[in-house]
């Protein structure tokens, strides 16, 4: 049986949500002695030999998918891959019918990306023994985005409590958001979310956010600016103007930033639209941006998830 | 058990003859306070810095998937390179041998070490797999089913050993 205190309580990551702070201090903490392992000349422990992981990607994704592949590979765990495209899917066959298939080859765990909310949570339900990771489930949760962003924030600003992190852009269709307010709030950190009106959900502020409308009024006293992509291929049926417009009024541009704290960190989760909802110096710039930092970050973070739901299971 | 610390340094240099490519290296976690302690006499012993670190086996370990919960992993800080140098893994406990199983596997992955030798503050013997020790500070004789305790002032504020029916 799993002890509560330092274990997860669940056999799944289904969200941040559900998560205690213990919980998120105990994955931080282990993601800590795993980026380590990462700088070593053999980049892999025997922590998960002879598990299989299936990675059931039926969404678009490179970072994600590459990262959990990453982490997966170097706890020796065997992987395999699925995505949508090129296999039944395509002859219209259904998520259940694909993963209860997949689930009849023995995985130990696996890891979906799906454009509905909750599909994770229904696997994880239909099948008792298998450790389900949500890798993004709609607008819903994207838990480990938010575990790595914490990750880096705390390892470049020492702790999360306390500190004030602003998230830009498309509030309303981000699930890297929700997972993000759930997990800054959770440890206590301050949230300010700021954007066009009409990606900013009604009522938000119930999340314990604080809600303001222009960039200047965000970046003011921010330790962390988070800026969020603007879904260009949902051009046509765009929330704003133009892209023109909506970068003058919300793209992160050093003149901006001259407004910000000294030493405020950059983030970006990723694909970014330069010019768009960031300006390229910006972006590559090493004084501000801890971008890439949480492109490897995320790979010691998926690690520690991986490590801890691979364990033991309760009647195996 | 400083006495038995400091026999086990001298002991160390003399089986290395002298401390050329010597590294120490403490087993977590309670390895490492004695590995730090070893460290400090033969520097004063001998006047000269040796490189310290600090092994985690918690990924090698042979029952990590039928232990809950996981044991906190941490990271394992070799100062310099291994290779063509004379590591002293240092334990508290030699039991059944499955740890230093663990850390050889876990060592061999950081480069190829001329010579690895062990050191152990107690060995209370019941090995399961073919490996000794090369220093031992006290053999203690044990039933299997007792429970050896160190404590050492850096981890639990005192330096004790206790023998403990389970």
């Amino acid at each position: 049986m799993r002890i509560q205190g330092s274990a997860l309580r669940s056999k799944d990551l289904l969200g941040i949500e559900p998560l205690t702070p213990e919980e998120i201090a105990l994955i931080l903490d282990t993601a800590e002695g795993f980026k380590e392992v990462s700088e070593r000349p053999v980049k892999k422990v025997p922590a998960l030999r002879g598990q299989l992981v299936i990675n059931l990607f039926m969404e678009a994704s490179t970072r994600t998918r590459v990262s959990f592949e990453i982490a997966e590979k170097r706890l020796s765990a065997d992987t395999l891959n699925f995505a949508a495209s090129g296999s039944a899917v395509e002859k219209g066959e259904t998520l259940i019918d694909t993963a209860d298939n997949l689930v009849a080859m023995r995985p130990n765990m696996i890891v979906i990306r799906h454009k509905h909310p909750g599909s994770p949570q229904m696997l994880a339900q239909r099948y008792p023994n298998i450790a389900v990771i949500n890798a993004g489930d709609g607008a819903h949760e994207h838990p480990t985005q938010a575990l790595l962003d914490a990750f880096t924030i705390r390892e470049r600003l020492g702790r999360l409590s306390g500190v004030n992190v602003t998230i830009v852009g498309d509030i309303k269709y981000s699930r890297v958001v929700r997972s993000n307010i759930h997990l800054l709030t959770k440890m206590k950190a301050n949230v300010t979310l700021a954007g066009p009106p009409t990606l900013m959900p009604a009522e938000i502020e119930k999340m314990g956010v604080r809600v303001v409308h222009s960039l200047d009024e965000a970046i003011e006293g921010a330790d962390v600016i988070m800026m969020l992509r603007i879904q260009l291929e949902r051009q046509g049926k765009l929330s704003f103007p133009s892209i023109r417009e909506y970068y003058r009024t919300f793209g992160l541009t050093r003149e901006r930033l001259r407004r910000a704290k000294k030493g405020v960190l950059v983030m970006h989760p990723g694909p970014m639209n330069r010019g768009v909802e960031i300006a390229s110096d910006v972006a590559d710039d090493p004084n501000y941006s801890v971008i890439l930092d949480q492109v490897t970050n995320g790979v010691a973070v998926r690690m520690a998830v991986l490590y801890l739901l691979g364990g033991a299971h309760p009647g195996e | 058990m400083n006495r038995a610390i400091r026999r086990m340094a001298i002991e160390v240099v003399e089986k290395n003859r002298g401390i050329d490519d010597l590294m120490i290296v403490g087993i977590r976690s309670r390895g490492v306070p004695i590995a730090e302690r070893m460290t400090r006499e033969i520097e004063q012993m001998e006047g000269q810095p040796v490189p310290f670190g600090i092994l985690d086996i918690t990924l090698y370990r042979d029952d990590l998937t039928t232990i809950a919960p996981q044991p906190v992993v941490k990271p394992t800080k070799l100062p310099e390179p291994i290779d063509d140098k004379n590591i002293v893994l240092v334990d508290d406990v030699l039991f059944t041998g499955r740890t230093i199983r663990a850390a050889l596997d876990a060592l061999i992955d950081f480069g190829r070490p001329k010579r690895v030798t062990l050191a152990v503050l107690i060995d209370r013997g019941h090995r399961e797999l073919p490996i000794h020790a090369d220093v031992i500070g006290k053999t203690v004789p044990t039933d299997a089913d007792e429970v050896i305790k160190v404590k050492l002032t850096e981890t639990d504020g005192e330096d004790e050993v206790l023998i403990m029916e389970r």
